[in-house]
């Protein structure tokens, strides 16, 4: 359907458009169908946004916890016993609760912040805003793709309060240690819920995921070629087909490991000797779970890089005033990524005891992502070199990214090369190559377009100072954090322990535990500031009053402040140019909608 | 009292800081917007350049403080090849990071906006991507041919005259198994566990290979022999964590593994060498295998020919163990003979 029909045959159920003016004073939303049900794509990237920034306090609260267990092992806290009760008897918390907020800290970082959160969050706001369509391909299923997410959400948080507790083997979920209700106390029901959870949010995710997909494909503007697109259209594009080639292969894994749970099945399970008797499945390969899982697993990782990466193209761009470099190379390398992404999944499985053959694959073709992942790197820097860069929170932020993004990308390089996985494989090493690498960097990429697509949201601003201060502890906080953990995996540490005294090769890090443990505490505070931040600016931050406060070229800019449902009133612009032409001949920057001059070129 | 003291504290450091920020934005209002962005411009673009410096000076404070305490030189043969690649890999990756760092920032704190600066209209140059993709590729190619001849190394078969020891995880300790005189592990089955019967691993002692098979709480190794770890485990995944040998493989139930090493050094000269009396080489669990994860510790010892035939002949049968009436508690091996000729294990 071309963007036009689209628009004419929607301008009866929204209110934009043509019919804008007469409709504006008589139709108006009820509360429930305008914030609660709502088909806006705006409305339910703010619902995506906030429901992940409450997910965000969360999971990073369990790490603070966790991490007060790792730097004084032998402290007591009393208020954690009223808080987490007979978890934390004596104000020490159990291993038992040690290994549920571990597991839950990953599981709601990984899927419902940086997944949801991130993606759900921009792809809504800036797909329709950026290619300039009224809405998604489908609002409707744009609308249960979040209420899915939500369901998942509550079932997830209703896990946390079962007696048993919430699932507790890791993100990961490996069986058979999650298949056993005898194996964990958090594999009894914690784990049927925790399944059922990740199953909603793997329909919610291909709900959003085939939306993004079709409304980028069907639904551009006039003049929008593809090679016209913001390089953030871009991103969301390719993490979109990850989210839907490789989702359903989680699912299928899932559904696997709950019939081994449930229905006697044994596709994880063998020879297996536990609470006193040999339990009768046979024939069963605990390493297919892995096979399953990081068939997503791996493409996630990207789901989650890929939109900081776009978005932090786009404010790089616009902050130095000056085209993205490479843009060509920017989409080829993003393509790259996107392919391999898909054949490198054995990489987390090297001392599985994987066929070693096999192995060398692996080993080649993750070292090859380094290459779309360098070229990205250099273009970014090229971008800002020679630029006239302005240093806003988003800005700053972007730096930020490109930062860590080359720090914890190099020790990727460490970690992909089979011979050194198998010293480094599952210690601190690991950790902090992959928080600095997806979890700082698409934190920066998601501060980032918060920060720059706060005045589009909300039509007002973000306080700067409590931005910049937010910004370099956060920066400083996470190199504190995690840069000296490279030295606790070289030693061998392993990661998910509880307690490192009784260890002789480990307890030489007591000081540095104590130290990185008041640090997560000081940065987590700062968070606090941006949360408060960002709930206060909605109601009271500065107020935009023109229509493009960054001077920005792309659509989203030439939308009225408080844009309707349907984004444009009237018609909807047409494109002439691609969304990078700052200071070219002279100009500062020259909007998407300008035609080209009679003796200009296009880039 | 003084948690609520605490939290009070907090509380009013964020309204302080919260007061300032908006004292701020109201005078960058009074004073223009162009002024205003022009101060915090400077400001960043300073702080830019001095988080650079004082990062790079962090990074090599943190090394000399830390470098000390991590685990020094390989204590096997097969790790050796590890740490070069290591070395290869810090080498480069190194000279890269520091490279990007310096033009990341410097480039930021360069070219933050002034008066009159115009950006450069420079959208793409195809002499510099072809840069930066093939030496990126060449440098990477490098890397995955000396990573996986390495690879291939460890991965080979161990040596027919390794040693062989049976490693099987369980929650939460390691049984360890040797499989006495004749070199070949007995046969085992997972419905023949009994740990009543001291059968925690369960052999089958129909099979004459089992007889002489003894278990030991700790790894015992002679200094400069291959040995091969046969790795298994009865109920979750756990993993063989050898981090002073470099080395590490999965026990997954229902699915041998196996790796082989040489052990360099014995416990002995690596007190002496570290310079630490309580020096032990540890196998740590590296799977997350439930509650006690962390408190799956295993201790091998390395030690000479003579110590460990000295402690191989102290070690009862676990056939013995486990049929208390049918014989005496017989030494399990007259080590030196078969010590030399030991050949693969039996796995199944």
């Amino acid at each position: 359907m071309s963007n036009e029909a689209t628009l004419h045959s929607q301008q009866e159920v929204m209110h934009g458009a043509g019919a804008h003016d007469h409709h504006d004073h008589e139709h108006h939303d009820s509360f429930i169908s305008k914030y609660v049900f709502s088909m806006d794509h705006k409305m339910i990237a703010k619902q995506f946004l906030i429901t992940g920034i409450i997910w965000a306090i969360i999971g990073a609260f369990f790490s603070v916890l966790f991490r007060l267990q790792l730097g004084y092992p032998d402290a007591t806290f009393p208020w954690l016993e009223s808080i987490l009760g007979h978890w934390a008897k004596g104000g020490r918390i159990t291993p038992e609760a040690y290994y549920a907020l571990v597991t839950m800290h990953g599981t709601i970082l990984v899927f419902f912040v940086l997944t949801a959160g991130l993606s759900g969050t921009f792809s809504n706001l800036l797909i329709p805003l950026q290619v300039g369509a009224r809405d998604m391909a489908s609002p409707f299923m744009n609308c249960l793709s979040y209420w899915f997410f939500f369901l998942a959400s509550m079932v997830m948080m209703a896990s946390l309060f079962v007696q048993t507790g919430p699932a507790s083997g890791g993100w990961t979920m490996y069986p058979p240690l999650s298949a056993l209700g005898d194996a964990s106390i958090g594999s009894k029901i914690g784990v049927d819920l925790w399944l059922t959870s990740m199953a909603l949010f793997v329909v919610s995710q291909l709900l959003g995921g085939l939306n993004y997909i079709s409304t980028i494909l069907n639904m551009r503007t006039k003049g929008m070629s593809m090679t016209k697109m913001p390089l953030t259209i871009w991103s969301f594009f390719f993490t979109a087909v990850l989210g839907v080639l490789s989702f359903p292969v989680l699912l299928s894994g899932f559904i696997l490991l709950l019939m081994d749970r449930h229905a006697g099945t044994s596709f994880y399970l063998s020879d297996i000797f536990i609470a006193g008797k040999a339990l009768a499945n046979e024939g069963g390969s605990a390493i297919l779970y892995q096979h399953l899982f990081w068939f997503l697993g791996h493409p996630e990782v990207y789901i989650i890089i890929l939109p900081a990466m776009g978005m932090v193209s786009e404010v790089l761009a616009i902050s130095s005033r000056k085209p993205i470099f490479g843009y060509l190379a920017m989409i080829g390398s993003l393509f790259a990524i996107c392919i391999l992404a898909f054949l490198v999944w054995a990489h987390h499985m090297f001392v599985t005891g994987l066929n070693p053959f096999l192995g060398a694959f692996f080993v080649l073709l993750t070292l090859l992502i380094a290459v779309p992942s360098a070229i990205k790197v250099f273009n970014w820097i090229t971008t800002i070199w020679k630029g006239n860069i302005r240093f806003t929170p988003a800005s700053l932020f972007s730096i930020g990214f490109v930062s860590t993004f080359i720090s914890g990308g190099l020790t990727g390089i460490w970690l992909g090369n089979s011979s050194i996985d198998i010293h480094l494989h599952d210690t601190y090493f690991v950790i902090a190559h992959f928080h600095i690498v997806m979890g700082v960097s698409a934190f920066f990429g998601m501060f980032a377009g918060i920060y720059h697509w706060f005045p589009k949201m909300y039509g007002r601003f973000m306080n700067n100072t409590l931005g910049y201060i937010h910004f370099w502890v956060t920066l400083i906080g996470a190199y504190l954090i995690f840069w000296p953990m490279h030295y606790e995996g070289m030693a061998g540490m392993p990661r998910r322990y509880f307690d490192y005294s009784t260890w002789a090769s480990f307890n030489q890090f007591e000081g540095l535990n104590q130290f990185i443990s008041f640090v997560v505490i000081l940065v987590f505070a700062t968070q606090l500031l941006f949360v408060f931040n960002f709930f206060y600016s909605i109601f009271k931050g500065r107020k935009m009053t023109t229509q493009n406060p960054w001077k920005a070229t792309s659509l989203e800019w030439t939308t009225p402040i408080h844009a309707g449902h349907g984004n444009w009133p009237g018609e909807i612009p047409e494109v002439h140019r691609w969304a990078y032409d700052y200071s070219k001949d002279g100009r500062d920057f020259i909007p998407q909608t300008e035609p080209l001059g009679p003796n200009e070129s296009a880039h | 009292m003084s948690g609520f003291l605490a939290v009070l504290v907090v509380v009013l450091i964020f309204i302080v800081i919260f007061q300032i920020a908006k004292a701020s934005e109201y005078v960058s209002i009074l004073k223009g917007e162009k002024k205003a962005r022009q101060q915090s411009n400077r400001i960043n673009g300073f702080l830019l350049i001095a988080f650079l410096v004082l990062g790079l000076i962090g990074v090599y404070y943190c090394n000399d403080l830390l470098k000390g305490k991590i685990l020094g030189e390989s204590a096997s043969v097969q790790g050796e090849g590890v740490d070069t690649l290591i070395y290869v890999t810090l080498a480069i990756t190194g000279v890269v990071f520091v490279i990007t760092q310096i033009a990341l920032f410097a480039f930021a704190f360069k070219y933050q906006e002034k008066e009159g600066q115009k950006a450069f209209y420079f959208p793409h140059n195809n002499k510099l991507e072809v840069i930066w993709t093939v030496i990126p590729a060449i440098a990477l190619t490098v890397l995955v041919a000396f990573g996986l001849k390495h690879w291939f190394q460890l991965t080979s078969d161990a040596p027919a005259d390794a040693a062989v020891v049976e490693v099987t995880g369980k929650q939460f300790n390691w049984l360890i198994r040797y499989p006495g005189k004749d070199g070949q592990l007995g046969r085992k089955a997972t419905n023949l566990i009994d740990p009543a019967a001291s059968n925690e691993i369960g052999v089958d002692w129909n099979d004459p290979l089992s007889k002489d098979d003894f278990q030991a709480t700790e790894v015992h190794l002679v200094v400069g022999k291959p040995v091969k770890f046969v790795i298994g485990s009865r109920d979750v995944i756990h993993d063989v964590g050898l981090p002073h040998f470099r080395l590490k493989m999965d026990a997954v139930p229902g699915i041998p593994t196996t790796l082989w090493f040489t052990p360099k050094f014995t416990t002995k000269q690596m007190k002496e060498k570290t310079g630490n009396p309580d020096f032990t080489y540890e196998i740590s669990c590296d799977q997350m295998c439930g509650s006690g994860h962390y408190s799956m510790r295993g201790v091998i010892v390395v030690e000479t020919q003579e110590e460990y035939d000295a402690w191989v002949a102290k070690q009862p049968t676990q056939y013995s163990l486990a049929h208390p009436d049918a014989a005496p508690a017989a030494p399990a091996a007259d080590a030196k003979a078969d010590s030399t000729k030991t050949v693969a294990a039996n796995i199944k």
